[in-house]
Protein backbone atom coordinates (compact mmCIF):
# COMPACT_ATOMS: atom_id res chain seq x y z
CA UNK A 1 0.00 0.00 0.00
CA UNK A 2 1.32 3.52 -1.01
CA UNK A 3 1.28 5.76 2.33
CA UNK A 4 1.67 9.12 0.38
CA UNK A 5 -1.63 7.97 -1.49
CA UNK A 6 -3.24 6.91 1.62
CA UNK A 7 -2.11 10.19 3.50
CA UNK A 8 -3.14 12.08 1.03
CA UNK A 9 -6.60 10.74 0.93
CA UNK A 10 -6.50 11.51 4.79
CA UNK A 11 -5.75 15.22 4.13
CA UNK A 12 -8.85 15.56 1.15
CA UNK A 13 -10.86 13.73 3.87
CA UNK A 14 -10.30 16.10 7.03
CA UNK A 15 -10.78 18.82 4.54
CA UNK A 16 -14.06 17.50 2.87
CA UNK A 17 -15.66 16.10 6.01
CA UNK A 18 -15.25 19.58 8.43
CA UNK A 19 -15.84 21.79 5.85
CA UNK A 20 -19.39 19.72 5.27
CA UNK A 21 -19.96 19.56 9.24
CA UNK A 22 -19.95 23.34 8.75
CA UNK A 23 -22.10 23.67 5.47
CA UNK A 24 -24.71 21.05 6.85
CA UNK A 25 -24.91 23.37 9.95
CA UNK A 26 -25.64 26.47 7.91
CA UNK A 27 -29.05 24.97 6.48
CA UNK A 28 -30.84 24.93 10.22
CA UNK A 29 -29.10 28.18 11.24
CA UNK A 30 -30.11 30.15 7.33
CA UNK A 31 -33.62 29.05 7.76
CA UNK A 32 -33.41 30.48 11.24
CA UNK A 33 -32.23 33.76 9.86
CA UNK A 34 -34.16 34.12 7.24
CA UNK A 35 -37.53 33.33 8.65
CA UNK A 36 -36.64 35.57 11.62
CA UNK A 37 -37.17 32.46 14.02
CA UNK A 38 -35.25 30.85 16.41
CA UNK A 39 -35.52 27.25 17.04
CA UNK A 40 -38.39 26.15 20.47
CA UNK A 41 -36.25 26.07 23.64
CA UNK A 42 -37.73 23.10 25.05
CA UNK A 43 -38.58 21.28 21.81
CA UNK A 44 -35.08 22.01 20.90
CA UNK A 45 -33.75 20.16 24.83
CA UNK A 46 -36.35 17.43 24.68
CA UNK A 47 -36.15 16.46 20.81
CA UNK A 48 -31.62 16.03 20.85
CA UNK A 49 -32.06 14.45 24.98
CA UNK A 50 -34.92 12.03 23.30
CA UNK A 51 -32.39 11.46 20.19
CA UNK A 52 -28.74 12.61 20.28
CA UNK A 53 -27.70 10.13 22.78
CA UNK A 54 -28.87 7.02 21.21
CA UNK A 55 -27.53 8.20 17.61
CA UNK A 56 -24.12 9.60 19.00
CA UNK A 57 -23.55 6.32 20.41
CA UNK A 58 -24.71 4.20 17.55
CA UNK A 59 -22.33 7.04 15.19
CA UNK A 60 -19.25 6.25 17.49
CA UNK A 61 -19.61 2.38 16.79
CA UNK A 62 -21.01 2.54 13.55
CA UNK A 63 -17.71 4.54 12.90
CA UNK A 64 -15.10 1.97 14.10
CA UNK A 65 -17.45 -1.03 12.88
CA UNK A 66 -17.34 0.32 9.14
CA UNK A 67 -14.24 1.84 8.47
CA UNK A 68 -12.14 -1.22 7.86
CA UNK A 69 -14.83 -2.08 5.64
CA UNK A 70 -15.25 1.05 3.47
CA UNK A 71 -11.75 2.00 3.32
CA UNK A 72 -10.74 5.76 3.98
CA UNK A 73 -11.73 7.46 0.29
CA UNK A 74 -14.66 5.29 1.50
CA UNK A 75 -15.30 5.99 4.53
CA UNK A 76 -15.04 9.98 4.19
CA UNK A 77 -17.56 9.54 1.53
CA UNK A 78 -19.70 6.91 2.96
CA UNK A 79 -19.97 9.27 6.34
CA UNK A 80 -21.25 12.58 4.63
CA UNK A 81 -23.70 10.71 2.28
CA UNK A 82 -25.40 8.17 4.70
CA UNK A 83 -27.46 4.95 4.10
CA UNK A 84 -24.02 2.98 4.45
CA UNK A 85 -25.27 -0.44 5.28
CA UNK A 86 -28.14 -0.79 3.14
CA UNK A 87 -26.59 1.04 -0.04
CA UNK A 88 -22.95 2.03 0.08
CA UNK A 89 -21.69 -1.13 1.62
CA UNK A 90 -23.07 -3.61 -0.11
CA UNK A 91 -22.03 -1.95 -3.13
CA UNK A 92 -18.37 -1.43 -2.43
CA UNK A 93 -18.33 -5.15 -0.90
CA UNK A 94 -20.00 -5.96 -4.74
CA UNK A 95 -17.27 -3.49 -6.69
CA UNK A 96 -14.77 -5.85 -4.17
CA UNK A 97 -15.83 -9.02 -5.42
CA UNK A 98 -16.21 -8.88 -8.84
CA UNK A 99 -12.56 -6.81 -9.26
CA UNK A 100 -11.35 -9.85 -7.37
CA UNK A 101 -9.30 -7.00 -5.00
CA UNK A 102 -8.24 -7.58 -1.27
CA UNK A 103 -9.98 -4.68 0.67
CA UNK A 104 -6.47 -3.99 2.58
CA UNK A 105 -4.91 -3.51 -0.85
CA UNK A 106 -4.58 -0.16 -2.32
CA UNK A 107 -6.55 -1.65 -5.47
CA UNK A 108 -8.90 -2.73 -2.83
CA UNK A 109 -9.09 1.16 -1.17
CA UNK A 110 -10.01 2.23 -5.18
CA UNK A 111 -12.62 0.05 -6.22
CA UNK A 112 -13.90 0.93 -3.01
CA UNK A 113 -13.58 4.64 -3.45
CA UNK A 114 -14.95 4.67 -7.10
CA UNK A 115 -17.96 2.18 -6.16
CA UNK A 116 -19.32 4.52 -3.46
CA UNK A 117 -18.49 7.61 -5.17
CA UNK A 118 -20.58 6.47 -8.64
CA UNK A 119 -23.46 4.99 -5.88
CA UNK A 120 -23.76 8.34 -4.22
CA UNK A 121 -23.68 10.50 -6.72
CA UNK A 122 -26.43 7.90 -8.63
CA UNK A 123 -27.99 8.44 -5.62
CA UNK A 124 -28.29 12.06 -5.37
CA UNK A 125 -29.11 12.33 -9.11
CA UNK A 126 -32.37 10.33 -8.79
CA UNK A 127 -33.16 11.88 -5.11
CA UNK A 128 -33.35 14.88 -7.78
CA UNK A 129 -35.32 13.68 -10.19
CA UNK A 130 -37.69 12.16 -7.38
CA UNK A 131 -37.92 15.88 -5.97
CA UNK A 132 -38.45 17.46 -9.75
CA UNK A 133 -41.55 14.68 -10.58
CA UNK A 134 -42.78 14.29 -7.11
CA UNK A 135 -46.23 15.16 -7.89
CA UNK A 136 -46.72 12.82 -10.69
CA UNK A 137 -44.50 10.32 -9.16
CA UNK A 138 -46.08 9.92 -5.43
CA UNK A 139 -49.46 8.02 -6.73
CA UNK A 140 -47.16 5.74 -8.33
CA UNK A 141 -44.20 4.81 -5.75
CA UNK A 142 -46.90 5.02 -2.80
CA UNK A 143 -49.66 2.88 -4.95
CA UNK A 144 -50.43 -0.11 -2.66
CA UNK A 145 -49.21 -2.67 -5.91
CA UNK A 146 -45.57 -1.46 -5.58
CA UNK A 147 -45.19 -0.64 -1.86
CA UNK A 148 -44.36 -4.05 -0.90
CA UNK A 149 -41.52 -4.19 -2.98
CA UNK A 150 -39.64 -1.20 -2.18
CA UNK A 151 -40.81 -2.08 1.94
CA UNK A 152 -38.13 -5.43 1.22
CA UNK A 153 -35.14 -3.67 0.05
CA UNK A 154 -32.88 -5.28 3.19
CA UNK A 155 -34.25 -9.15 2.41
CA UNK A 156 -33.81 -8.63 -1.41
CA UNK A 157 -30.34 -7.39 -0.87
CA UNK A 158 -28.97 -9.34 1.60
CA UNK A 159 -29.97 -12.52 0.19
CA UNK A 160 -28.15 -12.15 -3.53
CA UNK A 161 -25.05 -11.14 -0.78
CA UNK A 162 -25.35 -13.23 1.40
CA UNK A 163 -24.53 -16.04 -0.92
CA UNK A 164 -21.71 -14.99 -2.24
CA UNK A 165 -19.81 -13.84 1.05
CA UNK A 166 -21.45 -17.22 2.97
CA UNK A 167 -20.37 -19.92 0.40
CA UNK A 168 -16.77 -18.24 0.17
CA UNK A 169 -16.60 -18.26 4.44
CA UNK A 170 -18.97 -20.74 5.59
CA UNK A 171 -16.61 -21.93 8.15
CA UNK A 172 -16.67 -18.92 9.64
CA UNK A 173 -20.32 -17.96 8.71
CA UNK A 174 -21.58 -20.54 11.07
CA UNK A 175 -21.41 -19.50 14.40
CA UNK A 176 -22.83 -15.46 14.31
CA UNK A 177 -25.52 -16.82 11.57
CA UNK A 178 -27.28 -19.27 14.25
CA UNK A 179 -26.31 -16.55 16.89
CA UNK A 180 -28.04 -13.69 14.89
CA UNK A 181 -31.19 -15.83 13.95
CA UNK A 182 -31.50 -17.38 17.73
CA UNK A 183 -31.24 -13.71 19.13
CA UNK A 184 -33.43 -11.77 16.65
CA UNK A 185 -35.97 -14.69 16.72
CA UNK A 186 -36.36 -15.54 20.22
CA UNK A 187 -35.58 -11.95 21.48
CA UNK A 188 -38.61 -9.54 20.74
CA UNK A 189 -36.48 -6.44 21.39
CA UNK A 190 -34.28 -7.10 18.69
CA UNK A 191 -36.45 -5.69 15.12
CA UNK A 192 -35.66 -3.02 12.28
CA UNK A 193 -34.92 -0.08 14.81
CA UNK A 194 -31.83 -2.24 16.40
CA UNK A 195 -30.24 -4.11 13.71
CA UNK A 196 -27.65 -1.18 13.62
CA UNK A 197 -26.81 -1.98 17.20
CA UNK A 198 -26.41 -5.53 16.33
CA UNK A 199 -24.31 -5.34 13.61
CA UNK A 200 -20.82 -4.27 15.58
CA UNK A 201 -22.07 -6.94 18.27
CA UNK A 202 -21.91 -9.58 15.61
CA UNK A 203 -19.13 -8.63 14.13
CA UNK A 204 -16.97 -8.94 17.25
CA UNK A 205 -18.91 -12.38 17.70
CA UNK A 206 -17.61 -13.07 14.02
CA UNK A 207 -13.65 -11.86 14.56
CA UNK A 208 -13.59 -13.91 18.13
CA UNK A 209 -15.05 -17.03 16.83
CA UNK A 210 -12.48 -16.80 13.31
CA UNK A 211 -9.52 -15.94 15.60
CA UNK A 212 -10.25 -19.07 17.35
CA UNK A 213 -10.65 -20.82 14.69
CA UNK A 214 -7.39 -19.60 12.94
CA UNK A 215 -5.71 -20.49 16.10
CA UNK A 216 -6.51 -23.88 16.25
CA UNK A 217 -5.76 -24.54 12.35
CA UNK A 218 -9.58 -24.99 11.57
CA UNK A 219 -9.32 -22.66 8.61
CA UNK A 220 -6.40 -23.77 7.05
CA UNK B 1 -40.38 37.00 4.24
CA UNK B 2 -43.57 34.49 4.84
CA UNK B 3 -42.85 30.70 6.14
CA UNK B 4 -43.56 28.11 4.41
CA UNK B 5 -42.05 24.65 4.63
CA UNK B 6 -41.86 24.46 0.49
CA UNK B 7 -40.41 27.66 -0.17
CA UNK B 8 -38.11 28.47 -2.63
CA UNK B 9 -35.36 29.50 -0.25
CA UNK B 10 -35.33 26.63 1.55
CA UNK B 11 -35.21 24.47 -2.11
CA UNK B 12 -32.02 26.78 -3.07
CA UNK B 13 -30.86 25.96 0.82
CA UNK B 14 -30.64 22.07 0.76
CA UNK B 15 -29.81 22.87 -3.11
CA UNK B 16 -26.50 24.37 -2.13
CA UNK B 17 -25.37 21.52 0.64
CA UNK B 18 -26.58 18.68 -1.84
CA UNK B 19 -24.41 20.42 -4.21
CA UNK B 20 -21.60 19.99 -1.89
CA UNK B 21 -22.03 16.32 -1.06
CA UNK B 22 -22.08 16.11 -4.72
CA UNK B 23 -19.01 17.84 -5.56
CA UNK B 24 -17.11 15.88 -2.87
CA UNK B 25 -18.58 12.65 -4.54
CA UNK B 26 -16.69 13.57 -7.73
CA UNK B 27 -13.45 15.00 -6.46
CA UNK B 28 -13.40 11.62 -4.82
CA UNK B 29 -14.02 9.73 -8.09
CA UNK B 30 -11.40 11.74 -9.71
CA UNK B 31 -8.96 11.01 -7.49
CA UNK B 32 -9.19 7.47 -6.99
CA UNK B 33 -10.08 6.91 -10.99
CA UNK B 34 -6.39 8.87 -11.17
CA UNK B 35 -4.66 6.25 -8.85
CA UNK B 36 -5.93 3.50 -10.25
CA UNK B 37 -4.78 4.43 -13.75
CA UNK B 38 -1.54 4.78 -11.48
CA UNK B 39 -1.49 1.47 -9.97
CA UNK B 40 -2.12 -0.47 -13.82
CA UNK B 41 -6.03 -0.63 -13.94
CA UNK B 42 -7.17 -0.58 -16.96
CA UNK B 43 -9.82 2.17 -18.29
CA UNK B 44 -11.90 -1.12 -18.81
CA UNK B 45 -11.69 -2.48 -15.18
CA UNK B 46 -12.15 1.36 -13.72
CA UNK B 47 -15.29 1.81 -15.91
CA UNK B 48 -17.08 -1.85 -15.43
CA UNK B 49 -16.79 -0.89 -11.52
CA UNK B 50 -18.47 2.52 -11.99
CA UNK B 51 -21.11 1.07 -14.43
CA UNK B 52 -21.96 -1.69 -12.02
CA UNK B 53 -22.05 0.54 -8.74
CA UNK B 54 -24.55 2.93 -10.99
CA UNK B 55 -26.51 -0.24 -11.84
CA UNK B 56 -26.53 -1.66 -8.56
CA UNK B 57 -27.76 1.98 -6.34
CA UNK B 58 -30.83 2.55 -8.67
CA UNK B 59 -33.55 -0.04 -6.94
CA UNK B 60 -32.26 1.45 -3.14
CA UNK B 61 -32.07 5.25 -4.64
CA UNK B 62 -35.57 4.86 -5.60
CA UNK B 63 -36.55 3.57 -2.40
CA UNK B 64 -34.64 6.55 -0.71
CA UNK B 65 -37.19 8.86 -3.07
CA UNK B 66 -40.68 7.33 -1.52
CA UNK B 67 -38.75 8.34 2.25
CA UNK B 68 -38.64 11.93 0.61
CA UNK B 69 -42.09 11.27 -0.23
CA UNK B 70 -43.31 10.06 3.33
CA UNK B 71 -41.48 12.60 5.09
CA UNK B 72 -42.75 15.58 2.89
CA UNK B 73 -46.20 15.10 4.22
CA UNK B 74 -44.87 16.52 7.60
CA UNK B 75 -41.93 18.71 6.64
CA UNK B 76 -42.33 19.31 3.37
CA UNK B 77 -39.84 18.73 0.66
CA UNK B 78 -36.86 20.95 1.14
CA UNK B 79 -35.62 19.40 4.38
CA UNK B 80 -36.31 15.99 3.53
CA UNK B 81 -34.17 15.86 0.51
CA UNK B 82 -31.34 17.41 2.19
CA UNK B 83 -31.75 15.20 5.10
CA UNK B 84 -31.75 11.67 2.91
CA UNK B 85 -29.58 13.22 0.60
CA UNK B 86 -26.99 13.68 3.08
CA UNK B 87 -25.85 11.57 5.83
CA UNK B 88 -29.54 10.30 6.81
CA UNK B 89 -31.97 7.30 6.42
CA UNK B 90 -35.09 6.77 6.31
CA UNK B 91 -35.64 5.11 9.86
CA UNK B 92 -33.39 7.79 11.41
CA UNK B 93 -34.97 11.09 9.88
CA UNK B 94 -38.67 9.32 11.04
CA UNK B 95 -37.50 8.96 14.81
CA UNK B 96 -35.33 12.45 14.71
CA UNK B 97 -38.39 14.07 13.42
CA UNK B 98 -40.90 11.92 15.76
CA UNK B 99 -38.81 13.28 18.60
CA UNK B 100 -38.50 16.76 18.18
CA UNK B 101 -42.32 16.82 16.75
CA UNK B 102 -43.36 14.98 19.96
CA UNK B 103 -41.36 17.63 21.99
CA UNK B 104 -43.42 20.43 20.58
CA UNK B 105 -46.41 18.75 21.56
CA UNK B 106 -47.14 17.77 17.89
CA UNK B 107 -47.84 14.48 16.40
CA UNK B 108 -45.64 12.78 13.32
CA UNK B 109 -47.55 11.63 9.73
CA UNK B 110 -50.69 14.71 10.99
CA UNK B 111 -48.93 17.73 11.15
CA UNK B 112 -50.17 20.41 8.71
CA UNK B 113 -48.62 23.97 9.47
CA UNK B 114 -45.59 24.55 10.96
CA UNK B 115 -44.41 27.67 12.50
CA UNK B 116 -41.02 28.63 11.50
CA UNK B 117 -39.82 28.28 14.50
CA UNK B 118 -41.19 24.37 15.05
CA UNK B 119 -39.15 23.54 11.44
CA UNK B 120 -36.09 25.61 12.45
CA UNK B 121 -35.81 23.30 16.09
CA UNK B 122 -36.77 20.08 13.98
CA UNK B 123 -34.48 20.51 11.24
CA UNK B 124 -31.60 21.67 14.00
CA UNK B 125 -32.54 18.27 16.03
CA UNK B 126 -32.10 15.72 13.38
CA UNK B 127 -29.32 17.92 12.17
CA UNK B 128 -27.36 17.72 15.14
CA UNK B 129 -28.00 13.68 15.88
CA UNK B 130 -26.81 12.79 12.88
CA UNK B 131 -23.30 14.28 12.52
CA UNK B 132 -21.17 12.36 14.90
CA UNK B 133 -19.60 10.43 11.75
CA UNK B 134 -18.88 13.04 9.89
CA UNK B 135 -16.41 14.42 12.31
CA UNK B 136 -15.48 11.44 13.76
CA UNK B 137 -14.32 9.49 10.70
CA UNK B 138 -11.63 12.81 10.16
CA UNK B 139 -10.37 12.32 13.63
CA UNK B 140 -9.83 7.92 13.73
CA UNK B 141 -10.09 6.97 10.14
CA UNK B 142 -5.93 7.23 9.87
CA UNK B 143 -5.39 5.05 12.87
CA UNK B 144 -8.43 2.65 12.65
CA UNK B 145 -6.85 1.79 9.17
CA UNK B 146 -2.93 2.12 9.78
CA UNK B 147 -3.89 -0.66 12.25
CA UNK B 148 -5.27 -2.71 9.36
CA UNK B 149 -2.31 -2.11 6.75
CA UNK B 150 0.24 -3.12 10.13
CA UNK B 151 -2.23 -6.08 10.36
CA UNK B 152 -1.69 -7.14 6.48
CA UNK B 153 1.86 -6.74 7.00
CA UNK B 154 2.07 -8.96 10.06
CA UNK B 155 0.16 -11.73 9.48
CA UNK B 156 -1.70 -11.67 6.08
CA UNK B 157 -3.68 -14.59 6.12
CA UNK B 158 -5.39 -13.38 9.63
CA UNK B 159 -6.04 -10.04 7.81
CA UNK B 160 -7.30 -11.59 5.17
CA UNK B 161 -9.32 -13.44 7.77
CA UNK B 162 -10.42 -10.19 9.86
CA UNK B 163 -11.90 -8.61 6.50
CA UNK B 164 -13.59 -11.38 5.77
CA UNK B 165 -15.07 -11.66 9.38
CA UNK B 166 -16.41 -8.24 9.36
CA UNK B 167 -18.43 -8.70 6.07
CA UNK B 168 -19.45 -11.70 7.44
CA UNK B 169 -20.17 -10.37 10.89
CA UNK B 170 -22.54 -7.41 9.22
CA UNK B 171 -24.20 -9.87 6.99
CA UNK B 172 -25.24 -12.28 9.54
CA UNK B 173 -26.70 -9.36 11.59
CA UNK B 174 -29.19 -8.28 8.73
CA UNK B 175 -29.70 -12.36 8.31
CA UNK B 176 -30.85 -12.53 12.01
CA UNK B 177 -33.12 -9.46 11.39
CA UNK B 178 -35.07 -10.75 8.33
CA UNK B 179 -36.25 -13.37 10.47
CA UNK B 180 -36.90 -11.40 13.37
CA UNK B 181 -41.29 -11.85 13.15
CA UNK B 182 -40.75 -15.16 12.09
CA UNK B 183 -42.01 -16.32 15.48
CA UNK B 184 -45.28 -14.48 14.37
CA UNK B 185 -46.22 -17.41 13.16
CA UNK B 186 -47.42 -19.00 16.39
CA UNK B 187 -49.30 -16.41 16.53
CA UNK B 188 -51.60 -17.22 13.14
CA UNK B 189 -49.73 -14.25 11.71
CA UNK B 190 -47.62 -15.72 8.26
CA UNK B 191 -46.15 -11.87 7.32
CA UNK B 192 -43.16 -12.47 9.50
CA UNK B 193 -42.28 -15.38 6.51
CA UNK B 194 -42.56 -12.45 3.60
CA UNK B 195 -39.11 -10.91 4.36
CA UNK B 196 -37.97 -15.05 4.70
CA UNK B 197 -39.05 -15.81 1.18
CA UNK B 198 -37.61 -12.79 -0.37
CA UNK B 199 -34.15 -13.20 1.21
CA UNK B 200 -34.75 -16.93 -0.33
CA UNK B 201 -35.88 -16.17 -3.98
CA UNK B 202 -32.68 -13.03 -4.17
CA UNK B 203 -30.18 -16.00 -2.86
CA UNK B 204 -31.53 -18.64 -5.66
CA UNK B 205 -31.14 -15.62 -8.69
CA UNK B 206 -27.68 -15.23 -7.49
CA UNK B 207 -27.18 -19.40 -6.97
CA UNK B 208 -28.63 -19.18 -10.84
CA UNK B 209 -26.40 -16.49 -11.89
CA UNK B 210 -23.35 -18.33 -10.27
CA UNK B 211 -23.90 -21.97 -12.28
CA UNK B 212 -25.19 -19.86 -15.32
CA UNK B 213 -21.50 -18.28 -15.37
CA UNK B 214 -19.83 -21.41 -13.86
CA UNK B 215 -21.45 -23.90 -16.33
CA UNK B 216 -22.05 -21.78 -19.23
CA UNK B 217 -19.25 -19.76 -18.51
CA UNK B 218 -21.74 -16.97 -19.71
CA UNK B 219 -19.11 -14.44 -16.92
CA UNK B 220 -20.98 -11.17 -18.21
CA UNK B 221 -23.94 -12.14 -16.16
CA UNK B 222 -21.86 -11.74 -12.63
CA UNK B 223 -21.69 -8.07 -13.45
CA UNK B 224 -25.33 -7.81 -13.10
CA UNK B 225 -26.49 -10.56 -10.74
CA UNK B 226 -26.59 -9.41 -7.87
CA UNK B 227 -28.36 -6.13 -9.35
CA UNK B 228 -30.65 -8.92 -10.79
CA UNK B 229 -31.19 -10.98 -7.25
CA UNK B 230 -32.11 -7.18 -5.61
CA UNK B 231 -34.83 -6.24 -8.14
CA UNK B 232 -36.07 -9.39 -8.81
CA UNK B 233 -36.43 -9.92 -5.00
CA UNK B 234 -38.15 -7.15 -4.40
CA UNK B 235 -40.16 -8.02 -7.50
CA UNK B 236 -41.34 -10.86 -5.63
CA UNK B 237 -42.32 -8.71 -3.04
CA UNK B 238 -45.58 -8.11 -4.71
CA UNK B 239 -47.21 -11.59 -5.07
CA UNK B 240 -45.44 -13.08 -2.25
CA UNK B 241 -46.74 -10.49 0.33
CA UNK B 242 -50.22 -10.04 -1.35
CA UNK B 243 -50.29 -13.91 -0.38
CA UNK B 244 -48.98 -14.35 2.78
CA UNK B 245 -49.45 -10.62 4.05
Amino acid sequence: MNTKYMDRVHKWGKVWNFSMLGIMLMFPIAAGVIFKALPDSKGLILGLIATAPMYWAVGIIETFTYIPMLGAGGSYLSFVTGNISNLKLPCALNALEQAGANANSEEGEVVSTIAIAVSSIVTTLIIILGVILITPLTPILQSPVLQPAFAQLIPALFGGLGVVFISKNWKISIAPAVLMLVLFIFLPALNAGTVGIMVPVSVLFTLAVSRFMYKKGMLD
Amino acid sequence: MEFDVNSPILFILSGIVIAAVLAQSVFFLVKAWKRGREIGMTPGKLKKIAVTAAIFTIAPAVAIVIGVITLSKDLGVPLPWLRLSVVGSLSYETIAATNAENAMGLTFGSVTNLTASQYVTIATVMTISIMVGIWLVPLVAKKVLGGMISLEKRDKKWAEIFSNSMFIGMIAAFLGFIFSDVSNIFKGSTAGLIPVCIMAISALVMCLAGLAVKKFKYHWISDYALPASLVLGMASAIPITAWLG
